[in-house]
């Protein structure tokens, strides 16, 4: 049989099976476009993930080893005024002795004392006044200290100040360039871990310069954060899911939290400046005030979470509670609550974590300052780790700028850490019914 | 049980219900341990059940039948009052356990709820060990002083329940590990081990396979002997089985109610007859 004598009915029969394999191919292949499309867009986003962790990384890996010198001093009679042991100036006194140690002598304008003082870290100095505080009686005498370098002495060791830059460009002399040849070839100069970065507050001098006082207030505001909107949220998303009659009221209450969750957080920034500065007069700069506005800027999101919390937990669970004679709060705190507690523990610590990151609103209420130490109770001045990025990253210094990357990630182990609190306190408590 | 006796049985019950009923100065006359009188249900402005009226004696199985979505349940969820927790649900009409309105401000749902249990279709356990769902119920409402008597009441509800036997050596394990068909009786076991007066069962059965099916038919059996019960299934052959007394729902009310084997041998109403000899529903 050839074409020419298939029947109507055969040839519309074979018409409809080359249409099917058409529209089955098309269909194989929208479904291939959209999973090519689905993994461009999880390349991009991961490409995009490295490149900015890299970067952090790459700009700030470098401030967590630091270079120190260990110098024999000449406790110079001449130079201390015992009368005025502060006034006294140790800086000089111990570039005099390193000038000395490098076989060199200071000219009359001091100029060479002052480019010495420029590579070695002020806290030398400090030392000496706090030995000579304790000690009167080593005026005269050589004693050892050991401190950091200033800061770019030390981006000279790690190679961020090249030579072969040209002398206007690098902000080291060629002479300051020997000096720290020589200062390392002798032994005096040795390079270690950055615990300065780590254990101190924020400093004028970036090789003072640590993230102590941020990550001390950024804690303490944590913990008013928590304290407030853990249990406020908790409980009010427990009485709306549970308790509340469904009426026009809850209604108009629920739309809201959902807004509020919306409304950008400087807004919250504005109302802590206005009621509790203006009205409540709380201490400004202080981790109770930025504690505060934080939790009513998270109260929504732990809101919402436990409400969905507590919306999976099946009801044949309430059922089963309410027919044996359990009330509607045994029902709740017995059965409901505990059913909801991973899911209200993970929405509670990520709520947190976010407000951990927040900066907009603690603008706001003044928390931007410079604090040289880490706040000693909830109402002294604090600063806290993002802000503390703000502001070293607005500092002129060059050496600020790898310290903001390295408190990037400092913040960023923190977050990770909360994160990883998350889905542990998840697997754990999670059960299944 | 033939028809006869059990009518026998419950005349005789009735006789003893009115006269506790008339010393108590009571006029109205039940003829059961629970007796309904016209409930209606409604859902909002939707009304899911119309005048029932029907008496569920003590010690006797009382299976109420009828197509899907016809109030078996609803009525079911009056007896113990779950549909308090319906928003927006309104119960009308008069449900009397001995002698007591139980939709009556001075009744307590909760006290209420121990004295009528619930069996649920799908069996669901707290997420907590064996133990601890059985003496969740004696513990919320006091009745044992100590661990020891505690301990009695689980033993004996799980006994009562047949399950003893299969879990007496993991107590500890969890209600969730269970078979379908054990976990349903350990369910059984938690609404018995409250005491109640009346069990009401929705639908015990229709998540279990035949066998379990079969061993929680058996122990509704046993338990006749004890309470009053109530149970919704969808399964003629069931309420064949297990029932005294059925009572068949159509379009939420109740069409026809009596002694079971007069239910299935000989309807009176066409309606009936249909629904049982499987033309609809």
């Amino acid at each position: 049989m050839t074409d020419a004598a298939l029947t109507p009915a055969q040839a519309a029969k074979a018409r409809v099976r080359a249409d099917a394999e058409a529209l089955l191919k098309r269909r194989y292949r929208a479904e291939a476009r959209f999973v090519f499309y689905g993994r461009a867009a999880i390349i991009l986003a991961l490409a995009f993930l490295v490149l900015l962790l890299g970067r952090i990384g790459l700009q700030g890996y470098s401030t967590f080893t630091d270079y120190r010198v260990s110098l024999p001093v000449q406790i110079n009679a001449d130079r201390v005024d015992m009368s005025d042991l502060a006034g006294s100036n140790f800086n000089l006194m111990v570039a005099e002795s390193a000038l000395a140690l490098l076989g060199e002598t200071d000219d009359p304008y001091g100029e060479a004392s002052g480019e010495m003082m420029a590579i070695l870290s002020g806290d030398l100095g400090f030392q000496i006044l706090d030995r000579l505080r304790e000690d009167p009686s080593l005026v005269g005498q050589t004693i050892t200290v050991e401190g950091p370098m200033k800061a770019n002495a030390s981006l000279y060791y790690k190679g961020q100040i090249s030579r072969d830059t040209e002398v206007g460009g690098r902000l080291l002399s060629d002479r300051q360039l020997d000096w720290l040849d020589e200062l390392r070839e002798r032994d005096l100069v040795s390079g270690g871990f950055n615990w300065t970065f780590l254990t101190r507050s924020d400093s004028t001098e970036p090789e003072q310069a640590g993230v102590w006082g941020a990550v001390v207030g950024s804690a303490m505001m944590l913990f008013v954060t928590a304290l407030l909107a853990a249990p406020i949220g908790v409980l009010a998303a427990t009485y709306l899911e549970e308790f509340a009659p469904k009426n026009r009221w809850t209604d108009i209450i629920e739309v809201n939290i959902n807004n509020l969750a919306a409304v950008p957080s400087i807004i919250y920034g504005l109302l802590g400046l206005a009621v509790f500065i203006n009205v409540l007069a709380v201490p400004r700069s202080s981790p109770l005030l930025g504690g505060l506005v934080l939790a009513l800027m998270s109260l929504p999101t732990i809101i919402i979470a436990t409400r969905s919390a507590l919306r999976a937990v099946p009801p044949s669970i309430r059922e089963a509670a309410l027919a044996v004679g359990a009330s509607r709060t045994q029902t709740v705190f017995h059965h409901v609550l505990p059913l909801a507690m991973p899911g209200m523990m993970t929405g509670v610590i990520l709520s947190l974590a976010h407000a951990l990151g927040e900066t907009a609103p603690l603008l706001m209420i003044g928390m931007v300052s410079f604090v040289p130490g880490a706040p000693e109770t909830l109402t002294s001045a604090a600063t806290v780790l993002p802000v503390q990025i703000f502001i070293w990253e607005n500092a002129s210094e060059r050496a600020f700028h790898e310290r903001t990357a390295a408190a990037i990630i400092v913040l960023l182990v923190f977050m990770v850490l909360m994160n990883l609190i998350a889905v542990l306190v998840r697997r754990r408590f999670e059960r299944r019914w | 049980m033939t028809p006869l006796s059990n009518l026998g049985a419950s005349l005789k019950m009735t006789a003893q219900r009115d006269d506790a009923l008339a010393s108590a100065g009571t006029n109205r006359a039940t003829a059961g341990k629970v007796s309904a009188t016209e409930v209606s249900v409604f859902y909002g402005d939707k009304q899911a059940l119309f005048d029932v009226s029907l008496d569920m004696p003590d010690r006797m199985v009382t299976a109420l039948i009828g197509p899907s979505g016809c109030g078996k349940s609803t009525f079911l969820r009056c007896i113990n009052r779950m549909n308090d927790t319906i928003p927006g649900a309104r119960v009308d009409g008069k449900i009397i356990l001995d002698g007591e309105d139980i939709n009556d401000r001075k009744v307590d749902p909760v006290l209420l709820r121990a004295r009528v249990g619930m069996v649920f279709q799908k069996p669901n356990p707290f997420p907590k060990s064996i133990f601890e769902n059985v003496a969740y119920g004696p513990r919320i409402h006091g009745f044992a002083d100590n661990k020891t008597e505690l301990a009695d009441i689980v033993e004996s509800s799980l006994k009562r329940a047949g399950l003893w036997k299969e879990v007496a050596d993991r107590l500890q394990a969890p209600g969730t590990s269970l078979s379908g068909g054990q976990q349903q009786r350990l369910v059984i076991a938690r609404a018995i081990a409250v005491s109640p007066e009346v069990i009401l069962m929705d639908e015990p059965c229709s998540a279990l396979d035949p066998i379990a099916t079969a061993k929680i038919e058996e122990l509704i059996d046993d338990l006749r002997s004890q309470y009053c019960i109530v149970i919704v299934t969808h399964s003629m052959a069931q309420a064949a089985r297990v029932s005294q007394r059925t009572a068949f729902f159509h379009m939420g009310a109740v069409v026809e109610a009596g002694a079971t084997d007069e239910i299935f041998t000989n309807p009176r109403d066409t309606r009936t007859q249909d629904y049982i000899t499987g033309r609809f529903g």
